[in-house]
């Protein structure tokens, strides 16, 4: 008002009053604006920042799903340890009973074949000794025989022979050695 | 884009500046004073309206997961208006009208910025048309959103009844009344129509001014030079109440449709 009285009431403007033709070209204008930012760019926006959280929380998800897997895993890797672990000792008690009973096995035969060999060392020692003194005892006897012959001066090999003298005398000898 | 240096060039530095210096003679048809279809002002609104659109759908154009550079700027205004306006008045609900509520934002501060961008230099809100269109939206925004949540009655209670002892209400009713219904969209469209007009008027008498000075007087050129860098002292001055005033108006919008939502009073 002050302004227009300066100028000496010629201005034809009131700053109050709106022109009409403004506020149509401005509504065109504002609604093209928003039609474009409200429709194309903010809901993408929206989605972005949505996608964004998504991304954000998935990822911490994926991360705490690999953790849990990974300490399955090492679980079962634990788990599998430890079953090797008893499998490998008892495999282990197992080979050592085994030779133990191998030992025993080996050290059986060999006590059995010592004394196999020993039983038939003794036989075959029993026999030659009995062979020997068989021929011992007539050789013996012959020669007694021979003997007494020559001293009686007939012989007496019959004789002997008839009535087992000589033999009869060795088992009087036999006899009193063993006593 | 003619404004000051058409007038100064012309060599009539009228002082003091007067109304007639916000309305430009129009571009098309050249020089007319009653056409306003196509002046400077109008342009304006469709070069800001042009600025906002390209500038979003290049940057929107790709969005990504890692945004680039202009991605993160389109994004922080966006963020801006929807986090620390829409969010932060109405709550979690808010986030539906942050679109609008930033269109509204980003438009009314480009169009203020128009006002010491150089060659430009006015703000087509120093026109009371624009500030008043962009009123009348919010109001019919609000009232909408109210009478849509609660339905007619009971938002039309709920905002002229306040919780008070009945005896208070006659004095309380028409009160509400005036400033629910009747100033808002007032205060809203001349608040900011008089913050950009009082600052182009301030800009104009300090620039003129100095010419004044200076054709009365040669030896007022000192004062001449402290009036300009007055000048450029105001146009932060002016930077200031134009981000604000773009802020205010949205934060303003906000709260109505705040209020209308709201359950009790």
């Amino acid at each position: 008002m002050f302004f227009l009285a300066a100028e000496g009431g010629e201005s034809t403007h009131n700053p109050i009053i709106p022109i009409w033709q403004e506020i149509v070209v401005g509504s065109v204008a504002f609604a093209v604006l928003c039609f474009v930012l409200m429709k194309f760019v903010f809901p993408r926006m929206e989605q972005t920042f949505q996608a964004r959280v998504d991304a954000i929380e998935g990822g911490i998800k994926r991360a705490e799903a690999a953790q849990a897997e990974a300490n399955q895993l090492l679980e079962q890797y634990r788990a599998q340890l430890a079953e090797a672990r008893t499998d490998a000792a008892r495999i282990r008690d197992d080979a050592r009973a085994d030779a133990e009973g191998i030992r025993q096995d080996v050290l059986a035969k060999a006590r059995e074949e010592s004394d196999r060999i020993i039983a038939a060392g003794k036989e075959q020692l029993a026999a030659e000794r009995a062979t020997i003194v068989r021929e011992l005892r007539t050789e013996v006897g012959t020669i007694a025989v021979d003997l007494a012959s020559k001293i009686v001066g007939e012989s007496l090999a019959d004789e002997a022979r008839r009535k087992g003298t000589v033999d009869r005398f060795l088992s009087g000898l036999e006899s009193t050695g063993a006593r | 884009m003619f404004g000051q240096a058409n007038v100064l060039a012309q060599g009539e530095a009228a002082f003091p500046p007067s109304v007639d210096d916000f309305y430009l003679p129009s571009i098309l048809p050249w020089g007319a004073h009653d056409s306003y279809w196509f002046t400077k002002i109008t342009a304006m609104v469709w070069i800001a309206v042009g600025i906002l659109i390209i500038f979003f759908l290049v940057t929107y154009r790709k969005p990504q997961l890692v945004p680039t550079k202009k991605q993160w700027l389109a994004e922080s205004i966006y963020g801006f208006v929807r986090n620390n306006i829409a969010v932060d008045m109405i709550g979690h609900a808010g986030v539906r009208f942050a679109p609008y509520f930033t269109t509204l934002f980003c438009f009314v501060l480009l169009t203020n910025f128009f006002a010491i961008l150089p060659f430009f230099q006015i703000s087509p809100n120093s026109h009371i048309a624009f500030p008043a269109f962009l009123a009348l939206i919010s109001y019919v925004l609000f009232n909408y959103i109210g009478i849509r949540k609660h339905g007619f009655a009971k938002y039309f209670k709920n905002s002229l009844i306040p919780p008070a002892p009945w005896y208070i209400l006659p004095l309380l009713i028409p009160i509400e009344l005036f400033s629910t219904f009747l100033v808002r969209p007032f205060s809203l469209a001349v608040r900011l129509f008089a913050n950009m007009f009082a600052g182009h008027m301030l800009l104009l008498v300090f620039t003129l001014g100095g010419f004044a000075m200076l054709s009365a007087n040669a030896w007022l050129a000192p004062v001449s030079v402290l009036s300009w860098v007055m000048t450029i002292a105001l146009t932060f001055l002016e930077f200031l109440v134009i981000c604000l005033q773009a802020y205010v108006f949205t934060v303003l919008s906000a709260s109505y449709v705040q209020g209308a939502l709201a359950d009790e009073h």
